[in-house]
């Protein structure tokens, strides 16, 4: 154990699987990657944590040959190589365990661990099916994973299948010693399921090494022997996670002290005393029984993981997913959306977590992505008038600092922080908007626009609009809000006050998510 | 003013401009033009137009139906419906029944009912257009060889109604300046009102457009409407083309719309295209035809050559915006 240690100066001291040395890579004008440098050690779990857009996700992509590094060098062992596509990384031993399941569902378990390696399966030139089930055992035993291999892989749980991914990844190399790139695997695991995994990791180590992508601290301190920092595109730091704390992690991977800035706490409010939603035993598909009050002005951020309900919670409440049981309130009258439009015409609106997808339309300009939720803003007799459309544009374009040409420019060519700014401009231009509901709108912007965004945020809560935040992480559902909701399997599991003196800790929210 | 310019160029994202589509239209021309000296005449041009006419007015419904992400195969029943049926009421040698011009309104209801029949089927029994348009296809060919009942087709004897696709005005028949008038209306829709541009939201995102809090289904249902009516105003004319009802007269025009329009440069998958790339599509397609016979192609070789230049095309005028699809890891 002691012998995998790198000492403090970097001397290594045990064989190197892969080094990286000085790796960059732009996209358009944002860059990726700036001079990245590191080391994967034989049998080394090395933990990599950074915010999102920080560039972790790029690196994995970079080792496992999905994307070219525009310089510096890649080396697997002595031999510098560089991967042309991802069969080449393959070949060399590096397999990426990617955050959506890669596994076929309609398949059998069997089927999914010999996918790309049929060949290791035959006799005589065919398929054995005692060979690929005693194999398949075999592969399943070394995750401890117990399942019939003619099971269908869809009808396991998503631990379960997680697990199953591993093993066929370590079917790929047997024989060989694999380095497992694992992109945020905790994210939707159960507590029970995570030290499954964490043994898993510990059980396998010997021969394998293992890249561990998370941001829950905690856990990458617990699992990783090494931990490497990222922060804009670059690595700002390698620690020994015995040594570092949480805290220190945190601010190490955010680049400053949880400071108030950054949640742009001074432009905090007082909610109106007066409910503007009440929720009463709201029952809809993944989650029951949820209770929920927001004041005028008020923001209340719900925390959990992507099974808690709360995703779905926010759509029911926006009537795109129907309700089965339970009673709403805006404004002291009953409300049932129904559907969207009819949400949307009582002033909800709804920030989705695809913005892509979800959000705005890829293939159309900005005036066109601003004006889709409330286009009678824009028309004159019914009909849309161009000159209107490039006046809400300069308007909101003004109020939101949004950083685009023209309302003529394709809402491709934004970034994602602007991106996210005309999808909350389509709701705000709602002069009638009274209530909000926003699944995790920071995801994947870099800090100063998640700071922008928290502005914005706050001044609509400032202006009595009530806010439903699904928090991207537990600092931004501590920070953001007046009161936090955690929910676990479909049910809310606490409420906590938030005030700047009085802010919920971290481990007691963590108690009511895992 | 170059700033105008400048920002008139971007705006065009997701409707654009038919660009690949008229260089294909115009290598087409001049090709022709080099084999046959008739080509380059006025007459050709009318025949090209009149040729052009009824195609086009189906494919500007069509087009919205598409730009959904949906499809529309009903076009040769409601046909076989409404072109039965006006050539029934209006003067004719079968019934002693004449609503004159009345009869673009039965025309045109008959394809838009049918249109809003398949409209609800698809958004709200949630059955896949290609299957339900199937179905309204056959209902609509059903009713016309209802109303035929076997025996003679009925002659159209109103002087007026037949003279539709004989008596110019400015030198175009008024088929023509129906047709016409439909592009420049459905232009007018797809810029200027909100359910052309739902139109490209919703093929873009159905999902962006659901949490937008559009109202998918009834923008979905209003295409399949307009869609209907196009096909049904189409049967009309054809009635007066024809001057007798015939269940199949719209025999061939499937084909000719739907690759008309994706010819193009409307994706079937929705979302980017719209009623200019259309009535290139649909010159294209004429074209193609008048060339063949000016060439002097035997009626053999017709379909064949037709099919091959409709995948060329394709894959020519839309080469760039399919090259997502061609990337793959």
């Amino acid at each position: 154990m002691e012998a995998k240690k790198t000492s403090k100066n970097g001397v290594v001291t045990m064989a190197t699987r892969v080094s990286i040395n000085s790796i960059s890579k732009n996209f358009g004008v944002v860059q990726a990657l700036k001079n990245v440098s590191l080391k994967i050690n034989d049998g080394e779990v090395v933990g990599l944590v950074g915010e999102n857009g920080a560039g972790k996700s790029t690196l994995l992509k970079v080792i496992s040959g999905n994307i070219h590094a525009d310089s510096g060098t890649f080396a697997i062992g002595d031999e510098i190589k560089t991967f042309s596509s991802i069969s080449d990384a393959t070949r060399s031993g590096i397999a990426m365990v990617y955050q959506e399941q890669s596994l076929l569902p309609n398949m059998s378990v069997a089927e999914n661990i010999f996918l790309g390696i049929e060949g290791d399966a035959k006799k005589f030139g065919m398929f054995s099916p005692k060979r690929i089930r005693q194999k398949t055992i075999d592969y399943l035993n070394r995750v401890s994973v117990k399942v019939d291999p003619k099971s269908i892989t869809e009808n396991h749980s998503f631990g379960t299948r997680q697990m199953i991914e591993i093993a066929k990844a370590i079917a790929e190399y047997s024989g060989k010693s694999p380095i497992l790139l694992l992109d945020e695997p905790t994210s939707v695991l159960s507590k029970s399921e995570i030290e499954t995994l964490f043994t898993v990791i510990g059980k396998i180590k010997h021969n394998t090494s293992v890249v561990f992508v998370s941001h829950r601290l905690e856990e990458v301190l617990t699992i990783s022997d090494r931990v490497y920092v990222m922060r804009d595109g670059q690595v700002v730091a390698e620690i020994d996670p015995k040594t570092v704390s949480v805290d220190e992690l945190f601010k190490l991977m955010v680049g400053r002290e949880l400071s108030k800035s950054y949640f742009q706490e001074e432009l905090t409010n007082k909610p109106i005393d007066e409910k503007l939603l009440e929720i009463k035993n709201l029952t809809g598909p993944g989650f029951e029984n949820v209770v929920l009050d927001l004041k005028i002005g008020e923001i209340v951020s719900i925390l959990g993981l992507q099974d808690s309900g709360r995703e779905n919670l926010g759509r029911v409440i926006f009537g795109a997913l129907p309700k089965s049981d339970g009673r709403m309130m805006l404004s002291g009258k009953l409300f049932n959306a129904g559907s969207t439009a009819r949400a949307v015409s009582n002033g909800i609106g709804y920030v989705p977590s695809e913005r892509k997808t979800e959000g705005i339309i890829l293939a159309m300009d900005v005036g066109d992505n601003l004006t889709i939720a409330h286009p009678e803003n824009a028309t004159n007799y019914g009909f849309l008038s161009p000159g209107k459309i490039m006046q809400l544009f300069d308007k909101w374009a003004s109020q939101l600092e949004l950083k685009a040409p023209s309302s003529r420019t394709s809402i491709k060519s934004l970034s994602g922080g602007n991106q996210q700014k005309v999808v909350l401009a389509k709701w705000l231009m709602d002069t009638n908007l009274k209530l909000l509901i926003l699944d995790t709108p920071t995801r994947g912007l870099d800090v100063g626009a998640k700071t922008e965004i928290y502005r914005i945020l706050r001044e609509l809560a400032k202006k009595g609009i009530g806010i439903i935040l699904l928090a991207d992480s537990l600092e931004e559902g501590i920070f953001m809000s007046h009161r936090v909701l955690t929910m676990k399997d479909g049910k809310v599991t606490g409420e906590f006050v938030s005030t700047p003196e009085n802010r919920p800790e971290r481990t007691t929210l963590l108690q009511g998510i895992l | 003013m170059f700033n105008l310019l400048k920002n008139e160029k971007k705006r065009f994202t997701s409707t654009g401009l038919p660009i690949p589509a008229l260089v294909a239209l115009l290598i087409i021309c001049v090709f022709t033009s080099t084999q046959s000296p008739q080509f380059l005449t006025i007459e050709n041009f009318n025949a090209i137009a009149d040729q052009a006419a009824i195609t086009l007015i189906i494919a500007c419904g069509l087009t919205f139906v598409i730009l959904m992400g949906s499809i529309d195969l009903s076009i040769q029943g409601i046909i076989a419906a409404s072109a039965m049926s006006v050539s029934l009421l209006i003067a004719n040698d079968r019934t002693n029944f004449s609503l004159g011009n009345g009869v673009f309104i039965v025309g045109i209801g008959i394809g838009a009912t049918i249109g809003l029949l398949a409209g609800i089927a698809v958004t709200l029994i949630r059955i896949p257009s290609f299957i339900v348009t199937i179905a309204t296809w056959n209902f609509g060919l059903g009713i016309g060889y209802m109303l035929f009942g076997g025996g003679q087709q009925p002659g159209i004897q109103d002087k007026e109604f037949i003279g539709l696709g004989i008596e110019t005005y400015l030198g175009l028949t008024k088929i023509v300046w129906i047709a016409i008038a439909v592009a420049a209306l459905s232009f007018m829709i797809q810029r200027y009102t909100i359910f052309g541009r739902y139109a490209y939201v919703i093929g873009g995102s159905e999902e962006t457009a659901l949490l937008s809090g559009i109202n998918v289904k009834k923008f979905r249902i209003l295409a399949f409407i307009f869609s209907g009516a196009t096909s049904g105003l189409a049967g009309t004319l054809l009635a007066s083309k024809m001057s007798i009802g015939a269940v199949n007269s719209g025999e061939g025009l499937l084909f000719l719309t739907v690759s008309s329009v994706v010819i193009g440069g409307t994706l079937l998958n929705g979302g980017r295209g719209g009623i200019l790339h259309s009535v290139i599509g649909v010159l294209i397609m004429t074209t193609i035809y008048i060339a063949m016979i000016l060439l002097d192609v035997s009626s053999f070789f017709q379909k064949i050559v037709q099919g091959l230049v409709v995948l060329i095309v394709v894959v020519i005028a839309s080469w760039k915006q399919r090259k997502p699809l061609r990337t793959v890891l």
